[in-house]
């Protein structure tokens, strides 16, 4: 760094020691944020500035302010503008003290401070990012619930298109849910799924296997027509697996094979019996 | 009658949107249920087999007519390794990758017209049409 250089520098550092006060109430004017928001970032800035001009503290505060704007919902702008807001603010002062230095300075941290806006841009943009992405984990778990429909029976009523992505969430979620029950039979409803090809139909019976050797047994219900046909048409077979054509077809067939038996399809009485062998 | 509309298939998300569009300009040409699920699912497949036999590529999707009839026309391209041996990869069962294997050989059993032209180093072109009737 050159004397007249190191001059300006230190001129900056003296106003931003020197207007402290100022400096934080116009900062925080301009940008709209609160002045003990700022007072931690002008503290880590003024003892960067003063020093070696080692930015990583100045960083880590700004890394946190976007993180938390992004999660409340600022807009980008609003977040940049925290950082951008400064410059006219030290411009006040340096205006009213008009030395060369002071002005010289000034284009120094212009320059210093157009970084850390663009910093803060980005780190706000991969926070924002990171959000989206939590939140479609989040929508794809909520979106395959795994209900209990009586003791020893679960089901997963699938809906909706089934990529390759969510058919693993919902399959490992049914295993799991059969181990944490301990339940012997599952339903895997596909009622609401538009259309069953190869990729789903593996999962499918890969699904069946697993359960199998973890001493469970599962019906797949709500094969509509139209899937029926395609099923057969593109070759996919089902070998033993036994299908039912509603859900409540196949919780009735999942209550006899565990001993539970319904007397009068038609109504609700429910007789229920050990099985004998 | 528009043109054919192009969709890139570089990603699982855009096999999604691929079946999405196929169904729903299936329904929008008139195509039975059946025939919808059908058409769906072979693009399912084919866009599939694109994106993890060759990496990537693209498909056209075309409203087509033969005088009264309309029609829905499919192109699956990509500049991937190429098949060798098509009568192979066309046999049911008969798979690379640890499928079924059946993506091939049911989508054409799942469509009217089925055309594939593909050589070694050369990239694969699938191109399927549905008629509705
Ligand atoms: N676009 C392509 N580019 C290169 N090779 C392909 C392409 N499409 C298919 N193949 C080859 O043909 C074989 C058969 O394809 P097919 O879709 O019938 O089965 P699969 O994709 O292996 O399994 P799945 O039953 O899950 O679809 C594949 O294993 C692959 O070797
Ligand atoms: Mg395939």
């Amino acid at each position: 760094m050159t004397v007249p250089a190191d001059a300006a520098r230190r001129r900056i550092v003296e106003i931003f020691i020197s207007e402290e006060g100022p400096l934080l109430r116009r900062w925080s004017q301009i940008s709209g944020a609160p002045i003990d928001e700022l007072r931690d970032l002008h503290q880590a800035l003024r003892t960067a500035l003063a020093g070696d001009a080692d930015l990583a503290d100045v960083r880590g505060l700004l890394g946190e302010l976007s993180r938390a704007r992004a999660r409340q919902g600022y807009t980008p702008s609003d977040t940049a503008r925290v950082v951008f807001s400064l410059k006219e603010a030290v411009y006040e002062q340096v205006e009213a003290d008009g030395q060369g230095d002071a002005l010289r300075g000034f284009a120094w941290l212009s320059r210093l401070i157009d970084d850390l806006g663009l910093f803060t841009f980005e780190t706000y943009s991969a926070a924002r990012e990171k959000i989206i992405i939590d939140q479609a984990e989040q929508l794809l778990e909520l979106s395959t619930p795994v209900v209990k429909l009586w003791e020893g029976i679960v089901a997963v009523p699938l809906v909706g298109t089934l990529d390759s992505a969510r058919t693993q969430v919902v399959m490992e979620k049914l295993l799991q849910t059969l181990v944490d029950t301990g339940s012997e039979h599952a339903v895997i409803d596909i009622t609401g799924v538009p259309a069953v090809d190869t990729e789903v139909a593996q999962h499918l019976l890969k699904t069946v296997v697993a359960a199998r050797l973890m001493g469970a047994e599962c019906v797949i219900s709500g094969i509509r027509p139209q899937i029926a046909h395609t099923i057969v048409t593109l070759g996919i077979e089902f070998g033993d697996i036994v299908t039912k054509a509603s859900l409540a077809d196949a919780l009735a067939y999942a209550l006899s094979r565990s001993g539970v038996q319904l007397k009068g399809a038609a109504t609700t009485r429910v007789a229920v019996r050990a099985e004998r062998d | 009658m528009s043109g054919p509309q192009e969709m890139p298939i570089a990603t699982n998300g855009d096999v999604v949107l691929v079946r999405q569009k196929v169904r729903s300009v299936a329904a929008e040409i008139g195509l039975s249920l059946v025939d919808q699920t059908k058409i769906v699912t072979a693009a399912s497949e084919l866009a599939r087999n694109v994106l993890v036999h060759a990496g990537g590529g693209r498909v056209e999707v075309e409203k087509v007519s033969t005088g009264l009839r309309p029609g829905l026309r499919l192109v699956f391209s990509d500049e991937g390794p190429g098949i060798s041996d098509i009568a192979q990869a066309m046999t049911d069962g008969f798979t690379t990758g640890g499928g079924l294997g059946l993506g091939l050989s049911g989508s054409r059993r799942l469509v009217d017209e089925f055309d594939l032209v593909s050589a070694p180093g050369e990239g694969t072109r699938i191109t399927v049409t549905k008629w509705s009737r």
